[in-house]
């Protein structure tokens, strides 16, 4: 194979583009943290750059992955950063009330009860929008409006601070040298691709986004598969409110996981899955929120003010996004593509397209 | 006799999409007050030459003249400007608005930029009691039935070629050409009535009406004169008082009527055994009349009938893909409650639908993932079928089919629509159905692709699968199937054995009678 | 004749269960019943007072405004995101112009009016033209706006400036002794102004065409384009105009302002029986959504013992409910 070829190859490869964009930003800093790739050993923990964007990245990945699955069914989750708040505030509440706030077993116990309830969130918001057939940005404002409320309420509207080794390992924590969290996405990240992959979840997703009608018609139970997708999620969002309350060793129901459903579905959009529904990448949503964590980093390290962060990053959302629709990437490339040869559109689809046209009502 | 100068007339009329030609050299012309109707199967052209006329498709060849001067039309606000206004099956009103502003919307009289709400009403209730009709114009057009809405849209239609006289009242002064779509296949019978009577209304104030309809017994009623269009090329056009209904059957579905007969092969095995399907009285409101049914294993059961005949209704009835509103099925003897396509596959029923790319494909999969997606849904997510397994029953089916490209990593999107078809045909046959039900799965491909897919229906009825075959052309039918069900009108109008004695002649009578001695 | 007349009577019978007034009735009922519960629970505590129910308006003025932008947007079936984002830039960039840079207010007011209006131009630019999803674009608005009230300053600025004080504290007195703020009249005016454009308009009977069906709307021969774009570019101006009386009411620029202030807005339309889908729903019903959803808080103000969060729950509770209405409501006309 030539290089040429190899090149052509390369960059035709979906997860091109978003690994180009990773790799450059990681290079971007380089000039401004001389030892950024820098990677050292200090009282048994590693150190370093990138292993901070990990550490920091990590709850946003997880949300990320749920929030993939989601999409890909044809459905979105805003709830996601309220689920995040509650999981976080009732962890720390079960662990606060505890005698002994070190002992591992009454850890466990308040992981598994966040956990429980944010798989009831989940299931709630599959519930509205499988079994319902509410549109899924509104079945899921409902929970994202009042699961703050409720978050506050377990927190009674206070930060609920904890003081357990146990708790913060989760998020804060050391293993072998690496943060916990990264073992914790890393198990995530393993299970949820065998979940999918491994077994016919995934192609059933998939399929269910890709052409819901179709899908029936072949005897897909799509609803119980979109429920699932939605509970997937929930859990998702709880284990990362663990993570980010841990970290802090506390519980904010107003702050906690603020804003994380719009950054995680930037990842995933990033991350080369369409807001359609269908084919999903959990690799290129895992890229996605890196991309989203070193941006933060790099916007921090090169000397741009903090604050201009979110003007990036709406920047970001609206590129990516202009660049994904073909109406734009027609108007704007069109005049090329079409010196190239005929247009592309088939006409079969034209023809196949004009009869579809509905009455909602 | 001099005949009165046309309306319209298109000269050679050709369209092609990339290379297939849609309509080549067709004529076509229209004569003031007169009611004409549009015939011919899906993909005789029909529809795309009303897009054609309507500036939806530029058309590659051909003129159109209108009231003597030639026309170019690139738009649909430009063919409505020019007097051409279109009424389509789907009414593309606003259900949340009142009958008044759907009728008026973009001419409000307004004062002062104010809508002037009661002059409003006085216009449109003038208008609609123009045309013959009593309706409350400040309601909401949702709350009426599809009816009224599809009269209302006529009315807008015809009412808005010329906003100046349409300020006046006079309905039709700018409408030169009506082009009604489809308007009556979701209609009941009286709602027919009144249509009829506003179209017949405006025939006489001379506007030229180009009716589109499946349903014979409504064009032989309404209809001054038809065009007959087949495979893109017209067939002719005729007073409708000198073709009856028999012959213009014959010239829709085609081909000589000997030439039918030769074709015909009949394979009757007299089979005794329980049938593996039986419908009773099965019925869906709108949809298809109660029919009985009987399919035994091994037996091809074809559906003749033209389209709009409810075929396809009945068909998604035996899969459960509509509920039906009465009667009973039952499957290899048991009675079955078909909610849903999954009670139906679960009985070993497989249904191919006849839109390939809206209720079949999953484009953005690969050619692999949609053979397997049947078998999979059936096993539910937890047990996929194994990697080598799959790969193996994939890669005997592309082989077995025909599939190209052979690459099972392939994007089905991009095939063509004769490969997606044997994709979809592989999809089921990996499930070893009892009964596949095939909704023109000829359809818009090749020649080649439908011989073997023929020959396919033929090898599956011998290894003892039941087939439900439905399809246009009636020449596939008579050739393939055992027994015989002719739909007409969304009833089921004859069953029979086929054999010497059904022949296409006969079969052609029942569709076009709906008699059956 | 007579098949018609069957329309009539089934058309008459139709109606009463899917007037489109019906939704915005339950919810001014909801909001009488909770007023009436309000009066006889906290009697003894001045309740009843014509201030109280006037306070409503004063305190949520800013919201009504947002709101009603929403309104529109929604009304065509689009949403927008970025209103608390723009309410919260403009009340930054109001402080920094006045505060910092010395201008009247008088000079800031069209500035920050004109740089919504032109955000919200840009957003509906993007969403028709190139197709993508109303929820992405402005979402990035979202960002965006945010964003530009970080980098003007990371820190609040409070007004001292006198013509902003004199506005905040000016009383508008009714009869009864009680009295109305500026925020309050002007957010009023707008209301009724928002009810003129979409009922009196040609433009605001193309809002409702689109929602109805866009499609239609198109071969009906409607400037769709133009229609949305405007949408978007209302619900910029009223954002930015709400984030202006935000500023008189709370006297500050602050980057964190009305965060998440856009949920508000939507429960309150959703609430007021505007249909999420777009195509029915009255900007009076939104006055009413704002109403109840304000009441709310007065309530739990006056028992005193609930805490704040009460309302997020209340407002989450609500908006299940209505959404619910508004499903079996579309459900039943399908059929």
């Amino acid at each position: 194979m030539s290089l040429t070829s190899l090149w052509r190859a390369a960059t035709q490869h979906r997860l091109f583009w978003p690994v180009a964009a990773l790799v450059a930003l990681l290079v971007i800093n380089v000039p401004f943290t001389p030892g950024f790739f820098e990677i050292h050993l200090k009282n048994g923990h590693l150190y370093g750059s990138l292993v901070s964007i990990v550490l920091f990245g990590s709850p946003l990945i997880l949300v990320a992955i749920g929030m993939t699955l989601v999409i890909a069914t044809g459905g979105i989750d805003l709830s996601v950063g309220a689920v995040v708040a509650i999981s976080g505030a009732l962890a720390c509440l079960v662990v606060s009330k505890q005698a002994d706030q070190d002992s591992v077993a009454g850890v466990l116990l308040a992981f598994a009860l966040a956990l429980a309830v944010a798989l009831v969130c989940g299931a709630w918001n599959g519930l509205l929008v499988a079994r319902l057939g509410i549109q899924p940005i509104i079945a899921t404002l409902i929970l994202m409006v009042a699961g703050r409320g409720i978050a506050q309420l377990i927190t009674s509207g206070q930060i609920i601070t904890v003081n357990s080794d146990a708790y913060s390992l989760i998020g804060g924590g050391y293993w072998l040298a690496l943060p916990f969290s990264l073992f914790v996405v890393a198990l995530v990240v393993v299970l949820s691709m065998a979940l999918t992959r491994r077994t016919a979840l995934g192609l059933l997703v998939e399929a269910v986004g890709g052409n819901a009608e179709a899908s029936r018609l072949v005897g897909i139970r799509s609803r119980r598969i979109k429920i699932m997708a939605y509970m997937f999620c929930g859990l998702c969002a709880g284990i990362a409110g663990l993570m980010i309350s841990s970290n802090v060793s506390a519980a904010d129901g107003n702050n906690a996981g603020l804003w994380i459903e719009l950054d995680a579905i930037l990842a995933v959009v990033i991350g080369g899955t369409s807001l359609t529904g269908g084919r999903f990448h959990l690799g290129g949503t895992i890229i996605g929120a890196l991309i989203i964590q070193t941006l933060t980093t790099t916007i921090y390290t090169i000397g741009v003010p903090t604050q201009t962060n979110l003007v990036f990053k709406a920047v970001v959302v609206i590129v990516v996004c202009l660049m994904q629709s073909s109406v734009f990437r027609a108007k704007v490339f069109g005049a090329r593509a079409k010196r190239r040869g005929p247009a592309q559109k088939s006409p079969g689809a034209a023809a196949d397209a004009a009869p579809q046209m509905e009455v909602s009502s | 006799m001099a005949e009165p100068r046309p309306v319209l007339e298109m000269t050679g009329i050709v369209k092609e999409f990339s290379g297939t030609r849609a309509l080549s050299d067709v004529d076509f012309r229209l004569f003031p007050g007169e009611i004409h109707a549009l015939l011919g199967e899906n993909g005789a052209g029909k529809s795309t030459l009303i897009k054609v006329l309507t500036g939806v498709h530029p058309l590659d060849g051909g003129t159109v003249v209108l009231e003597g001067r030639p026309v170019r039309i690139t738009s649909p606000l430009q063919a409505q400007q020019a007097g051409i206004s279109t009424v389509y099956q789907e009414v593309n009103l606003c259900q949340n608005l009142s009958v008044a502003e759907n009728i008026l919307i973009g001419r409000e009289p307004v004062a002062a930029g104010r809508i002037r709400w009661k002059e409003l009403r006085r216009r449109a209730a003038q208008l609609v009691t123009r045309f013959g009709l009593d309706l409350d114009v400040s309601a909401p057009l949702g709350s009426h039935p599809l009816a009224v809405q599809q009269l209302v849209a006529i009315i807008r239609a015809v009412g808005s070629g010329n906003p100046a006289a349409a300020d006046e009242g006079d309905a039709a002064a700018g409408t030169r050409v009506l082009i009604l779509d489809e308007p009556t296949s979701s209609l009941d019978r009286d709602e027919v009535e009144e249509l009829f009577a506003l179209m017949r209304r405006l025939r006489q104030d001379g506007v030229a009406i180009l009716f589109v309809s499946h349903f014979l017994d409504q064009i032989y009623e309404v209809c001054d004169r038809m065009t007959v269009l087949r495979n893109g090329a017209l067939v002719g056009e005729h007073l409708v008082a000198d073709l009856d209904q028999v012959n213009l059957v014959k010239l829709m579905i085609g081909k000589d009527l000997d030439e039918l007969e030769e074709l015909s092969e009949h394979h009757t095995e007299p089979d005794t055994s329980e049938p593996f399907l039986k419908a009773e009285g099965l019925s869906r409101a709108g949809g298809i009349a109660p029919f009985d049914l009987e399919v035994r294993a091994g037996e091809v059961l074809g559906l003749a009938g033209l389209l709009g005949s409810g075929r396809t209704e009945l068909a998604r009835l035996l899969f459960g893909a509509d509920t039906s509103d009465g009667g009973k099925v039952y499957i290899g003897g048991d009675q079955a409650a078909l909610r849903e396509p999954n009670d139906a596959i679960g009985r070993g029923v497989a249904f191919l639908s006849e839109n390939r790319r809206t209720e079949g494909l999953v484009p953005d999969l690969t050619v692999r993932e949609n053979i397997i997606l049947a078998l999979q849904a059936a096993r539910g997510w937890t047990r996929p079928v194994p990697a080598s397994q799959r790969d193996e029953l994939v890669a005997k089916y592309i082989a077995a089919l025909d599939i190209r490209p052979a690459d099972p990593e392939a994007k089905t999107g991009s095939l063509s629509g004769g490969n997606q078809q044997k994709v979809l045909l592989a999809r089921w046959l990996l499930t070893q159905p009892k009964l596949l039900i095939l909704d023109e799965p000829t359809r818009g491909i090749d020649v080649g692709a439908k011989a073997e897919i023929q020959k396919l229906v033929v090898s599956l009825s011998e290894e003892g699968v039941a087939v439900v075959y439905i399809s246009a052309e009636l020449e596939e039918v008579l050739r393939l199937s055992h027994t015989m069900g002719v739909l007409r009108d969304r009833r089921l109008v004859a069953r029979m054995a086929n054999g010497p004695d059904v022949t296409a002649g006969r079969v052609l009578e029942i569709i076009a009678s709906g008699e059956h001695q | 004749m007579s098949v018609i007349d069957g329309f009539r009577t089934r058309a008459e019978g139709l109606r009463l269960l899917q007037d489109r007034r019906l939704p915005v009735l339950v919810t001014a009922g909801l909001f009488v019943l909770m007023f009436g519960f309000g009066a006889f629970r906290y009697q003894s505590y001045g309740f009843l007072d014509a201030q109280v129910f006037m306070n409503l308006f004063i305190d949520n003025g800013y919201l009504l405004v947002a709101a009603v932008g929403a309104t529109f947007v929604i009304l065509t079936g689009g949403i927008d995101l970025s209103v608390g984002s723009v309410i919260g830039f403009t009340t930054m960039l109001t402080a920094w112009l006045v505060e910092k840079q010395g201008l009247p207010l008088l000079l800031v007011a069209p500035i920050a009016l004109g740089v919504g209006a032109f955000g919200g131009y840009l957003m509906g630019y993007v969403i028709h033209h190139f197709e993508i999803e109303p929820f992405i674009v402005t979402l990035a608005g979202l960002f965006f706006f945010r964003g530009l009230c970080l980098v003007i300053s990371k820190e609040s600025i409070s007004i001292t400036d006198p013509t902003v004080d004199r506005l905040a504290q000016t009383h508008v007195p009714l009869p009864g002794g009680s009295f109305l703020s500026i925020a309050a009249v002007i957010s009023l005016a707008v209301l009724a102004l928002a009810f003129y454009v979409l009922h009196y308009t040609r433009f605001g009977r193309r809002v409702y065409a689109i929602g109805g069906n866009e499609q239609s709307a198109l071969l009906m021969g409607l400037p769709v384009a133009g229609t949305k774009i405007a949408v978007y570019t209302v619900s910029g101006f009223c954002s930015a105009l709400s984030g202006l009386l935000f500023t008189l009411y709370i006297q500050s620029g602050d980057p964190l302002h009305a965060v998440g202030l856009e949920l508000d807005a939507i429960a309150a339309v959703v609430v007021g029986g505007t249909l999420l889908t777009g195509g029915s729903g009255y900007v009076i019903g939104t006055l009413f959504g704002v109403l109840v959803l304000g009441l709310i808080k007065t309530l739990i103000q006056f028992e005193g013992t609930l805490s704040s969060w009460w309302t997020k729950i209340a407002t989450g509770v609500l908006l299940f409910a209505f959404i619910l209405i508004q499903r079996t409501m579309t459900g039943r006309r399908r059929t």
